[in-house]
């Protein structure tokens, strides 16, 4: 498998590893993929009371498209609205990386993640609103 | 890469040992003769470098010359004895087949060619330690039982088969036996003349020895028959023609000389190294060794690193080249079948690695090996949730996961 320098970059040198208080009310968590099919992503996003993105963090199991594709999502959703972060398509993770063709479904899951902790933060804040 | 990775495969192929290519490199320049020419020198001297090769190979294996069969490797081994006993024997006994779901393809293929001509086959599934019971062997067993084929060494997870004790049976139900051998040469030691085996296939390149050349085991007492696959001048008293390849041949005799006159010295050693690198990476946590310890060849390790996927991790390893469970290199994620039929789930087989020891591997390969993969696994557990959940006591089986 052909692996293009971005995705060994990110491989070699994943960002903003790691986990953020999930009981945090300003935190949301989005986990999707399972282990049987060989990949799970775990994104966590904190979100500041003007909606945007102060920080992310993740953890995923999974081949170097995977892990390059949640490492990339954590650099582009800090800063951005939960508005904006929704908007992000697999396309363009999959573009960015240089994705092959049989790795596509591993941006796929990247948005699904995104969408899956925007979910998430939007659930809390209806609960506290 | 700054430099070559560790050879780390020796059961996906072994180097030639120089010794081998020495002898072999003046029947390409000089002793070029067709070892079937009767009327000259030249021929008269390769044929007497193929009969002193069959020597070596039948000494290894304490059978007679005369009943090596010169093949182009195991593969063609195996489909000369499976397809051509079956199809001779199979008016008088029979059409059934027993083998195993862990044999290698070149066994599980003909076999399955064999059923879409009408055969019907078993395949065993070996206990979760790789190993065929004789019990679940015998219960097999049907009057129309032709055929059976059992590998002597995994070459997967390296687990030695009992075929003593599966020959008996068959030789007590007037079975055929064969038995794949690849992997086992120079590795435990073999005595057809006790061994009640009928067919035997074997290969140079698994044993230091070249690539595209093998042999098959043909007993003479009881005689075996089998139907030759390749038709031409008759060469192999009918059984395989073709123009024997003197080179190759005279190679794979070398080898498995010195394989013979080794294998003991050889063979501690390497468990030695072996030992070395289990014990390395026993010390890491949740690692799973796959496959019986005690019944199997010492240059075997297989190992799966639970919570870590199977493709980062070659990634991760490319220091070092060794064989994955996980087939990453076909874009498919198909897990090991031979890891799966020892009853493996799809995530420990995709995180195994097959470690294979050999004639030229070092202590030193082993202690760079062992750091690496600590390094490693460390790294690839950091960044992995499954590591995370199961640290804070997740039971990982029960979490309802969305598929996708």
């Amino acid at each position: 498998m052909a692996y293009s320098d971005k995705v060994l970059d990110h491989y070699e040198n994943p960002r903003n590893v790691g986990s953020l208080d999930k009981n945090d009310p300003n935190v949301g968590t989005g986990m999707v993929g399972a282990p049987a099919c060989g990949d799970v992503m775990k994104l966590m996003i904190k979100v500041n009371d003007a909606g945007i993105i102060e920080d992310a963090k993740f953890k995923t199991y999974g081949c170097g498209s995977a892990i390059a594709s949640s490492s990339l999502v954590t650099e582009w959703l800090k800063g951005r609205t939960i508005e904006e972060a929704y908007a992000i398509k697999n396309s363009e993770i999959a573009e960015e990386l240089a994705l092959p063709p049989v790795k596509i479904h591993c941006s796929v899951l990247a948005e699904d993640a995104i969408k899956a902790a925007v979910a998430d933060i939007k659930a809390k804040q209806a609960a506290k609103a | 890469m700054d430099r070559d990775p560790i050879y780390l495969d020796y059961s996906a192929t072994t180097p030639v040992d120089p010794r081998v290519a020495a002898k072999m490199i003046p029947y390409l320049t000089e002793h070029y003769g067709n070892p079937a020419s009767r009327s000259h020198p030249y021929g008269w001297t390769a044929e007497k470098a193929v009969e002193e090769a069959r020597n070596e190979v039948a000494k290894l294996v304490n059978a007679d010359p005369r009943e090596i069969v010169w093949t182009s490797g195991a593969t063609e081994s195996n489909n000369l004895a499976i397809k051509g006993a079956a199809n001779f024997y199979a008016g008088t006994k029979g059409k059934h087949i027993i083998t195993v779901a862990t044999e290698h393809k070149a066994v599980i293929d003909p076999v399955r060619e064999l059923e879409r001509q009408g055969f019907t086959a078993t395949f065993l599934e070996p206990d979760s330690d790789g190993l065929v019971s004789l019990e679940k062997f015998k219960a097999a067993i049907r009057p129309d039982t032709v055929l059976a084929s059992v590998m002597l060494v995994n070459n997967e997870i390296g687990v030695i088969q009992d075929i003593e004790g599966i020959g008996k049976i068959c030789r007590e139900n007037n079975i055929i036996f064969h038995v794949d051998a690849a992997q086992a040469t120079g590795k435990v030691h073999i005595d057809l003349e006790k061994l009640p085996v009928d067919l035997m296939s074997f290969s140079a390149h698994k044993t230091y020895g070249p690539k595209g050349i093998g042999a098959l085991f043909v007993r003479r007492k009881p005689r075996i028959r089998i139907e030759a696959q390749m038709h031409g001048g008759g060469h192999e008293r009918g059984m395989r023609s073709g123009t024997l390849a003197t080179h190759q041949i005279v190679g794979m005799g070398e080898a498995f000389r010195i394989a013979r006159e080794e294998m003991d010295v050889e063979n501690a050693r390497i468990r030695k190294l072996r030992d070395r690198l289990l014990h390395g990476l026993e010390s890491i946590e949740e690692v799973y060794v796959n496959g019986d310890l005690a019944h199997r060849v010492p240059h075997n390790l297989n190992i799966s690193f639970n919570y870590v996927e199977g493709e980062s991790l070659i990634m991760a390893v490319k220091g070092i080249a060794v064989s994955s469970g996980s087939a990453c290199t076909s874009a498919s994620l198909e897990p090991s079948y031979v890891l799966r039929a020892l009853g493996r789930s799809d995530e420990l087989a995709h995180s195994s690695i097959r470690f294979s020891i050999g004639r030229f591997t070092t202590e030193a390969d082993v202690d760079y090996t062992i750091a690496l993969l600590k390094e490693k696994i460390g790294k690839l557990r950091e960044l992995s949730p499954l590591w995370e959940m199961y640290q804070d006591g997740v039971d990982i089986s029960k979490v309802q996961w969305a598929a996708h």
